[in-house]
């Protein structure tokens, strides 16, 4: 029984390890393409809508409920301790730092992940790659670069949106018990906030972006196995995406606090 | 890329080489997968405008052979010459240089399937080639019209037929008049008045363009029509090439019995 358990724990990192050397070898495919002709700024800009544009309403409307849902718990604790003055610092604080990047992150990961996976594992299973390569495209220029740049440069933008909605619904949300005008609530709300506690959490999505399009695309091109292997990549996606932004999410915290004290 | 095909893809009869001299040279190929040996020291020679069928069982390897041409698969040992260039180790580039050269129907057509039919035929031409819009358009007219098809040239491939989408392919195969033409079972799946058509199709294009052929299929009527000499692949060898003719004359047991069953 022992012995199974080595054997089976054994397993599991050998192909741990192994994923991680054919996703470096992976990036490192992606990295070359970048840099040779042509540079696909038509398809770069139909991903930046498809990724970017499309997570616009996701984005918004999660960005209002963690706003409402902040503005509604931190009211009752803060009126608890006498501190109901600080409302809107805690609420722009905590959603400019934290809630804004991660909630951002974890719903592109859902929903750009998934669709990244279903079609480059869609594409890979009816041969659509193979006749891209035999027709002289590289497809990690086309396809994979294209997708991760997008995610790249949409994340930060996106990370905006969350940002204002959540900060307006937390105001709305604050306004209704107590009514107060949304400037004054900004202007309480960024009293203790200036550039750079706004400026390095809202560019580190820039990381959320390189890891939910290189995961996503890389478990979507390694697909096998007809439509079942489409829905493992997919669902593989969203999973690996979710789990790495949440640890990139622990280690760029650090990184930010050590470097922007 | 572009300049390359502005070069020599669209202006054939510049790099165009003598009748019969040998295109695709396949020497000792061999490739397995883990433990399988898929090619076990394939020797095949491809005269220019020769069409070479290869047939076999399923599993034999024929369609792997085919991807080794293309450069999609890497073969483990062996040399493959390509007009008199050696694909075993070339770079990406040059590899790619060959590929617009060449022309690959895919088994299943492989469309792609958010583009339309035009959009597919169009594509090659889009990467490779310095035409204007209204050329390219024409010239996807001109080939959707070689097919067949020039009134479904709005339709996406999940909107046609499987005969229609292996046109489609076939056209997008030879947008950018390859030299070279690798068809993987272009009749698999089709019903015989449709495998008939491609047929006729196929040999039509081959003596319009002069193409250099290899074309992988069960379909030992297709063979019997579009192919000049005739492989039989078996457990990764070739055990017999010849005409048609000399094959179905066969003593051969394997070769006798994969006819017979046929016929």
């Amino acid at each position: 029984m022992e012995s199974t358990t080595t054997f089976s724990s054994e397993g599991t990192v050998n192909r741990s390890l192994e994923w991680f050397g054919d996703l470096v070898q992976f990036s490192w495919k992606v990295i070359c393409a970048a840099f040779a002709r042509p540079f696909e700024f038509r398809e770069i800009f139909r991903q930046l809508d498809e990724i970017g544009s499309k997570s616009f309403p996701l984005v918004a409307l999660a960005g209002a409920a963690v706003g409402t849902v902040l503005a509604l718990e931190s009211r009752a604790s803060l009126v608890r301790f006498g501190a109901k003055s600080v409302l809107p610092a805690a609420i722009v604080f905590a959603i400019v730092h934290e809630m804004g990047p991660i909630v951002t992150g974890l719903v592109v990961a859902g929903r750009v992940g998934a669709g990244i996976g279903a079609e480059l594992g869609s594409m890979r299973v009816t041969e659509q790659i193979d006749a891209l390569e035999a027709s002289a495209v590289n497809p990690y220029k086309l396809l994979v670069f294209t997708r991760v740049l997008a995610c790249i440069v949409a994340l930060p933008l996106l990370t905006l949106v969350t940002d204002f909605c959540g900060v307006l619904a937390g105001w709305i949300t604050v306004t209704l018990s107590d009514a107060i005008s949304f400037r004054h609530f900004l202007d309480k709300g960024l009293a203790g906030v200036d550039f750079s506690d706004f400026l390095a959490p809202t560019f580190r999505t820039c990381a959320f972006g390189l890891i939910i399009g290189m995961v996503s695309c890389f478990q979507g091109m390694r697909t096998k196995g007809g439509t079942e292997g489409v829905g493992r990549s997919a669902t593989s996606s969203v999973v690996l995406s979710s789990l790495f932004v949440i640890l990139a999410d622990v280690i760029l915290v650090k990184l930010i606090l050590i470097l922007f004290p | 890329m572009k300049n390359s095909i502005a070069e020599a893809g669209l202006h054939r009869s510049e790099t165009s080489r003598a009748p019969g001299e040998p295109v695709l040279v396949l020497r000792d190929v061999e490739k397995s997968f883990g433990a399988q040996h898929v090619l076990d020291g394939i020797n095949l020679t491809v005269a220019r405008g020769e069409t070479l069928a290869v047939l076999g069982r399923s599993g034999t390897g024929k369609s792997v052979l085919l991807k080794i041409l293309i450069g999609l698969e890497h073969m483990d040992s062996g040399s493959i010459c390509i007009q008199g260039e050696e694909i075993a180790g070339i770079a990406l580039n040059e590899m790619n240089r060959l590929r617009i050269k060449m022309g690959f129907l895919f088994q299943n057509a492989a469309l792609y399937d958010s583009l339309t039919v035009e959009q597919n035929v169009a594509f090659p031409l889009e990467r490779h080639s310095k035409m204007s819009a209204f050329e390219r358009s024409a010239r996807v007219k001109e080939l959707l019209s070689s097919v067949g098809l020039e009134k479904d040239f709005k339709k996406l491939p999940s909107e046609i037929s499987g005969g229609m989408q292996k046109r489609v392919g076939l056209a997008r195969a030879l947008a950018l008049q390859p030299e070279i033409l690798l068809l993987d079972e272009p009749t698999a799946g089709l019903d015989p008045i449709s495998s008939g058509e491609i047929d006729d199709l196929i040999l039509k294009l081959q003596k319009e363009h002069a193409l250099t052929s290899v074309v992988v299929t069960h379909d030992l009527q297709s063979a019997k029509t579009i192919a000049d000499n005739v492989a039989l692949l078996d457990k990764g060898k070739v055990v017999m090439e010849g005409s048609f003719q000399e094959l179905a004359e066969s003593q051969n047991d394997l070769v006798r019995e994969f006819f017979k069953r046929d016929s």
